[in-house]
């Protein structure tokens, strides 16, 4: 495979320059040479998908001194990849300083909406610092063909070798140990002691490997998204930003009968918008996602953000919102699994994340097989200490104590009764009526959860089910 | 769709069983696809193009039908290409 290092990325190109300061350029293109460490198919390590995860770990063994190939099916990192979102890079300042200066980042979000709404109404919470807009900051949106490209240029600096264009269609198993990985190229077997499965949500070498004990459809949400086309400066008015500055929208009750949410970034010269449907709701609803995202867009206090938006891409792919609950086995006898192909996705209404786990896994992971690699023991035992690392930090903690959150959210009263008693309250709090005398706001309350159908006893245990959980 | 790039390959990465197909009362996958890429027949079938594929997955999630949908990834370098998501 070695002498096919050259063809890997022939003829490909990095990403649309769709920003200025797209740092990627010409560093994984086709005129990389093959780094010198490629000695025919024989690594220390073999990573699976340059995503964050994957270009994470395979950084990370680099600078371990470990050969590391790191695969990618698409023709460049980032290529089959979309998100909402926001990247929060507090996860990177320890193994990349000051990554703000070089990260291709699109708008720093200063402000942060929750919005609850009905086809006609919508509260919404606000929350806007100066302080996110400056170092080290808190939350980014990025295109993820610009961001991942730009993490796995990073891990070919440090001496990784990124082969794209190639796809790992099995493992490479002996006596039950993995060995390596195949691929779709002649003679393309790639034999190292430890794989890292950076494979994505679909992660067909988890599964492979025995470690998904379940595939529940229930587990896992469809985003899908609209990239559309505004003036910069129109941007900037529109949602009240100044410079860099971006926004960040996220919704609950505008999916109609598909539990879900909607969402809103800004990026420098385009605006996603898009929604997140439970899969088994899309089923049954018998609605196309594309429709939920354009009844999402025409709603009365979205659409004038988004008018005369041109439509660039639309884009869709599987998020694994169950996180906690839908976690595989995490390591197997020379196999390791991050990122979202093991399920460290965190959706939890107040805080949407994934790639900052997917960053931490990858790290947790390269981590541990440097450490088992140094010492001569890369089985599942010499392994395990990847899941004492991701006890350590934030992925399990914050996974396992939000792990109640997907399904509360997905809820039918969450979804529906909640937003609907939450926009009528406020609308009658707000509306005067004179001359009869103002209506207590518990009255009020009480009076649109009868409407509603919603028990107090159920609003109380939704009430302390969310307290348990975030409090 | 037309705003998406797709390198199209010759091996078609998901198949359909139109035999099972025929069988099934939900065929979730035609709604459900982001993509549009499944057709119901006259006949009961479904006629599915690969070529214009997201690779998301959430055809064999909600088939209900054992072996109706084979699905793999499309070979390296080529299937779907996004550039600004």
């Amino acid at each position: 495979m070695g002498d096919q290092q050259g063809d890997a990325t022939q003829g490909e190109t990095g990403p649309d320059k769709t920003a200025p300061d797209d740092a990627t350029q010409g560093e994984t293109g086709p005129d990389k040479p093959a780094t010198p460490n490629v000695t025919a198919g024989h690594f220390d390590a073999v990573v699976v998908g340059a995503g964050p995860a994957g270009s994470t770990a395979a950084l990370v063994l680099a600078r371990a001194g470990r050969s590391v190939c790191l695969l990618e099916r698409g023709p460049f990192p980032g290529s089959k990849n979309m998100y909402g979102g926001v990247v929060y890079g507090r996860v990177l300042d320890a193994i990349l300083p000051r990554w703000w200066e070089q990260a291709p980042i699109q708008r720093w979000v200063t402000r942060r909406s929750t919005m609850v709404m009905t086809p006609t109404q919508s509260v919404s919470v606000d929350v806007r610092s100066r302080r996110w807009g400056e170092p080290p900051y808190n939350g980014a949106t990025a295109l993820r063909q610009e961001f991942d490209s730009w993490l796995a240029a990073e891990a070919v600096a440090a001496g990784a070798t990124l082969v794209c264009s190639t796809t790992a269609t099995g493992l490479l198993q002996e006596g039950g140990q993995v060995v390596g990985v195949r691929t779709d190229r002649p003679d393309g077997d790639l034999r190292a002691p430890v794989v890292i499965a950076c494979d994505g949500v679909n992660s067909f070498l988890a599964k492979e490997a025995g470690l998904y004990h379940h595939t529940d459809a229930a587990h896992f949400t469809l985003g899908a998204k609209e990239v559309l086309g505004l003036e910069r400066t129109e941007i900037e008015r529109r949602f009240g930003l100044v410079g860099r500055e971006g926004a960040d929208l996220e919704m609950v009750g505008c999916t109609g009968d598909i539990p879900g949410g909607g969402f809103l970034y800004t990026n420098l010269d385009t605006v996603a918008v898009g929604v997140v449907l439970s899969v088994h709701g899309l089923a049954a609803a018998e609605v196309r996602p594309e429709h939920v995202i354009a009844d999402l867009k025409a709603h009365p206090h979205i659409a004038p953000l988004l008018a005369g938006g041109e439509l660039k891409e639309y884009s869709a792919h599987l998020i694994p919102e169950g996180g906690y609950a839908m976690m595989p086995d995490l390591v197997a006898d020379g196999l390791l699994v991050a990122g979202d192909a093991a399920a460290t996705c965190l959706a939890a209404g107040l805080w949407l994340e994934g790639v900052n786990y997917a960053i931490a896994s990858g790290a947790a992971a390269a981590t541990t097989a440097a450490d088992a690699l140094a010492v001569g023991d890369v089985t599942a035992r010499g392994l395990a200490p990847y899941l004492r690392r991701l006890e350590d930090g934030f992925v399990l903690p914050n996974l396992r104590r939000l792990r109640r959150v997907p399904d509360l959210l997905l809820s039918a009263r969450m979804q529906s009764s909640y937003p609907a008693i939450v926009c009528n309250v406020a609308e009658h709090l707000f509306t005067v009526t004179d001359p009869v005398p103002k209506p207590g706001l518990l009255r009020l309350a009480r009076r649109e959860l009868a409407a509603a159908g919603v028990r107090l006893r159920d609003a109380g245990r939704d009430g302390w089910a969310a307290v348990r959980s975030f409090g | 769709m037309a705003t998406v790039e797709f390198r199209v390959g010759r091996r078609p990465h998901i198949t359909v069983e139109n035999d099972i197909c025929r069988s099934c009362t939900t065929k979730a996958c035609v709604t459900a696809c982001p993509a549009d890429l499944f057709t119901p027949t006259a006949d009961g079938g479904i006629l599915f193009n690969y070529e214009r594929c997201f690779e998301c997955g959430t055809c064999y999630l909600v088939c209900n039908s054992q072996g109706a949908i084979t699905w793999t990834y499309p070979d390296g370098g080529h299937g779907v290409v996004f550039h600004r998501s």
